[in-house]
């Protein structure tokens, strides 16, 4: 591969960040205008568990930072030789801990869905919750993704140790889960905050 | 190791901007909507959400840290404009959308779509 090829990949996959920022733009405006749009049902600041929320949020941001590490564990290897097995353990340590904190901000997620679900608020109540569902539930499948995407990024480097091509494909990752959490900020401020504020 | 400071400095930072962000609306609701004042709290949270933005995208993921020509930083103003447009004209729009409709209740006063006074 020529010197230039992974800035090139790393810089392709920015501009697909950039177009999914688009996507979930659109899905944010559409939550905006809906928003009041309850149909008799409850709103808002009825539904959402505010607790609940930090607890979620906490767990996506330290992940985002063990994931910070991870890169850097396998920045810190000698790329394209034999190592020891030190940097290895730690970076593949370091993506497991990443993953089981994605795993359970998603069950988090997944039981809030299945709740409201259950107490008949899904996204067929109102234009409202229609809006919340897609918005939060686009975000939760990118995150269900990004976990996927993970082991199969951790699978390499397990077989194949830390080669040139696995520290791309982990920079690119990194990329993709911190961008992640750059939408939920703008998901727990104004779909769960601004829902607590009854506006 | 110069990188593990900025990611750490910037898991600080949200770390405390969250809690900021929570506390407040925590404090806020417990008051009974009045301190902070409900007309602050937006203004207020909209600020947190952004300099939560501006860490996450400095610290994280980098952004105006490449070398020169800075493609990324580029593409992201531009990302950033078209956001801008989307959520910025959707709520314009739809917020002054009633302007544009003839308003029912001058025709029909007492609250009846079918007109009164009509002859059967």
């Amino acid at each position: 591969m020529p010197a230039h090829a992974g800035e090139n990949v790393t810089f392709g996959f920015w501009v697909y960040l950039m177009s999914d920022c688009v996507l979930f733009a659109a899905l944010f405006a559409t939550y905006a205008v809906l928003q009041g749009a309850t149909f008799g049902g409850p709103t808002a600041y009825d539904l959402f568990d505010l607790p609940f929320v930090f607890v979620e949020t906490m767990l996506l941001l330290t992940s985002s930072f063990t994931m910070g590490l991870a890169v850097i564990a396998a920045r810190e290897a000698r790329v394209g030789k034999t190592w020891p097995s030190g940097p290895e353990r730690r970076l593949l340590l370091l993506l497991a801990v990443t993953l089981f904190l994605g795993l359970a901000f998603l069950g988090m997620e997944v039981y809030e869905f299945w709740h409201l679900i259950a107490a008949g608020e899904g996204p067929t109540r109102s234009a409202f919750l229609s809006a919340f569902f897609t918005l939060v539930g686009t975000h939760g499948l990118h995150v269900a993704l990004g976990a996927i995407w993970m082991c199969v990024v951790g699978a390499h480097i397990w077989f194949n140790g830390i080669t040139t091509g696995a520290v791309r494909k982990l920079t690119i990752l990194s990329l993709f889960w911190h961008f992640l959490d750059v939408i939920w900020i703008c998901i727990f401020t104004f779909v769960y905050l601004f829902g607590g504020l009854a506006l | 190791m110069k990188s593990f400071k900025a990611y750490l400095t910037g898991f600080i930072f949200s770390i405390v901007l969250t809690v900021i962000a929570f506390g407040l609306l925590h404090f806020h609701i417990k008051s009974g909507h009045v301190v902070p004042p409900h007309e602050l709290m937006v203004p207020l949270l909209i600020l947190l959400a952004v300099a939560q933005l501006f860490i996450q995208l400095v610290f994280f993921l980098h952004l105006g840290q490449e070398e020169k020509p800075r493609w990324n930083s580029v593409a992201f103003a531009f990302a950033a404009f078209v956001v801008l447009v989307i959520v910025g004209g959707s709520l314009w729009i739809m917020n002054n959308i009633d302007h544009g409709q003839n308003d029912l209740s001058e025709i029909y006063p007492t609250g009846e779509i079918t007109p009164q006074g009509q002859d059967d």
